[in-house]
């Protein structure tokens, strides 16, 4: 699952994945969205991250998964420093990190089976070795039968289950996904939680933006991280200094 | 091997639609069409010019005016000349032949008293002093004059040279039109593939990755559209050199287009293609550095 670079350890023996260190983003000259985020992820945490509309969710989770660069402060990744890397750098720690957009943004001219298959691709993986992952990936998700069908002729639940099968068939060690239960009913809404939750313990760090409370209170274990105004919300200084001990995933 | 250059399957179909699909291909086949054409008459020119070059390279005339009776003195200084391969009269009737387009019958007419000029054709070998000659002949016969045919035929050759280095501007400029075209159709479709590219790069693609996929559409393009232009390009010149052009080799010397010259145009839609390629491949890395 870990391929290279070494996790940051703390005091307390734990392994961090995410590092912020006093974090502010702008677009343009335009006001800060985040203000002095400082705060610590643990390795195979599950973190919901909350706040209202405009809290600056959608902006921290693109520095999360390195579509952004920060303005000011540190941000380390995997151990690694990478507020400043060269754009040549990051690609290899973008392959690390599964992401489940929004808006879903799959191609709408690749079939479901192509969609879950540009991971793999993209690293390098030849036909037969794309095959039966994605196969297998698509059977997970509950979509073995649709594979060859395109975005637009699979409902909104299809769709985000296509989402989250890309985001995850490369194992990234860290998932960011972005209300993936925001355009789905109740029973997808826990299903793809479900899909999240046996994800984590398997291994990988997921950290699920949402307003959905129904589906963080169903999650327990689970920590929380509120925005409010570009602010973090840290009372307890418990994102800070994770008690999370190194490894410790949800139990269900 | 084949697959290399066109791609994998998935890989084609990542950026969607098909070859053809766009505008890009007809305006490259345009684009070589006019290339192809206007390369072609440039080469004939050229071509031309080097024909008639050659041919009159170590020519001279020796011209003497009313000089009738001084001609075979003239001839004789010349054929004891150093360097000369051959002096001939050109022979009177000959001279009254060609006298009579501007004269009429009366050039022909070997009663009238028409002051005709001697013309001497001399042939120089290689690296013979045309100098030295004209001070020989013009020893034996004073009022003999030496002309260069390179020189009487300066103005046409400088014309010609001309306008096949205009054919090569025109050639140059249609490549940077074509240039234009494909950064806009590049352009195009980086917009129209913004979505593609965001996700790309969201799970690691690299931006080497993302300008293959662009560049190997462009180059598909542009073969498919240069290929098209050049095969209309041909016909278009087997059908004007069947018609109007076909005598046109004969005073050039053999055809208009030598086998190397016909090779070079076979070769502009693939020198068209790497263009296109590397304009491509230059647009989309300069715009995912700057925009994306």
């Amino acid at each position: 699952m870990r391929h290279g670079g070494r996790l940051s350890e703390g005091a307390a023996g734990l392994h961090t994945i995410v590092e912020f260190d006093r974090v502010g983003l702008r677009y343009g000259t335009g006001a800060e969205v985040l203000r002095d985020l400082d705060f610590r992820l643990a390795e195979g945490g599950f973190y919901f991250l909350t706040g209202a509309s405009g809290a600056g969710k959608t902006s921290l989770l693109k520095l999360l998964y390195l579509a952004q660069r920060p303005t000011r402060g540190r941000i380390r990744l995997f151990g690694e420093e990478l507020s400043d890397a060269p754009r040549d750098a990051l690609p290899p720690f973008r392959r690390r990190i599964g992401v489940v957009f929004q808006d879903f943004r799959l191609l709408r001219h690749l079939s479901a089976f192509d969609n879950v298959a540009l991971p793999l691709r993209v690293a390098g993986a030849s036909e037969e070795e794309v095959e039966g992952p994605v196969r297998e990936m698509l059977a997970w998700v509950g979509l073995a039968d649709r594979a060859s069908a395109r975005p637009p002729t699979l409902s909104g639940g299809e769709q985000q289950r296509v989402a989250i099968a890309r985001a995850v068939i490369a194992r990234p060690e860290l998932l960011v996904a972005d209300e993936p239960t925001g355009n789905v009913d109740a029973g997808m809404a826990e299903r793809i939680l479900h899909l999240l939750t046996a994800l984590n313990r398997l291994g990988t760090t997921v950290i699920v933006a949402t307003h959905d409370l129904g589906v963080i209170s169903a999650t327990p274990g689970a920590q929380l991280i509120r925005l409010e105004n570009g602010n973090l919300i840290d009372p307890t200084g418990s994102l800070r200094n994770p008690p999370q001990p190194a490894g410790a995933r949800l139990e269900r | 091997m084949l697959e290399r250059i066109l791609g994998t399957p998935p890989e084609r179909r990542l950026l969607g639609g098909g070859r053809l699909s766009g505008p890009t291909p007809w305006l490259i086949a345009i684009m070589m069409f006019v290339m192809i054409s206007v390369a072609a008459a440039g080469l004939a020119l050229a071509g031309s010019a080097r024909v008639v070059r050659d041919g009159v390279a170590h020519r001279h005339m020796v011209q003497i005016a009313d000089g009738r009776a001084e001609a075979p003195a003239a001839l004789a200084a010349l054929k004891a000349a150093p360097g000369v391969v051959s002096a001939t009269p050109v022979p009177e009737a000959e001279l009254r032949a060609t006298l009579a387009r501007w004269l009429g019958a009366i050039a022909s007419d070997p009663q009238a008293a028409l002051p005709l000029p001697v013309l001497i054709d001399v042939e120089l070998a290689p690296g013979a002093s045309p100098d030295a000659v004209a001070a020989a002949v013009k020893k034996a016969v004073p009022r003999a004059q030496l002309v260069s045919n390179t020189a009487r035929l300066g103005p046409v050759l400088g014309a010609l040279d001309a306008l096949a280095w205009l054919t090569a501007a025109l050639v140059a400029l249609v490549a940077a039109a074509t240039a234009a075209a494909v950064v806009l159709a590049t352009r195009s479709a980086l917009e129209a593939q913004r979505t593609t590219i965001e996700v790309m790069h969201g799970i690691g693609a690299t931006d080497e990755q993302v300008a293959h996929l662009f560049q190997r559409k462009i180059a598909l393009d542009a073969l498919a559209g240069g290929l098209a232009g050049a095969v209309l390009a041909a016909l278009a010149l087997l059908l004007v050199t069947a018609g109007g052009l076909s005598g046109a080799g004969e005073w050039t010397g053999g055809r208009l287009l030598g086998s190397g010259d016909l090779v070079l145009l076979a070769l502009l839609p693939f020198a068209a293609t790497l263009l296109a390629t590397l304009v491509a491949r230059w647009t989309v890395l300069r715009a995912l550095r700057a925009d994306l």
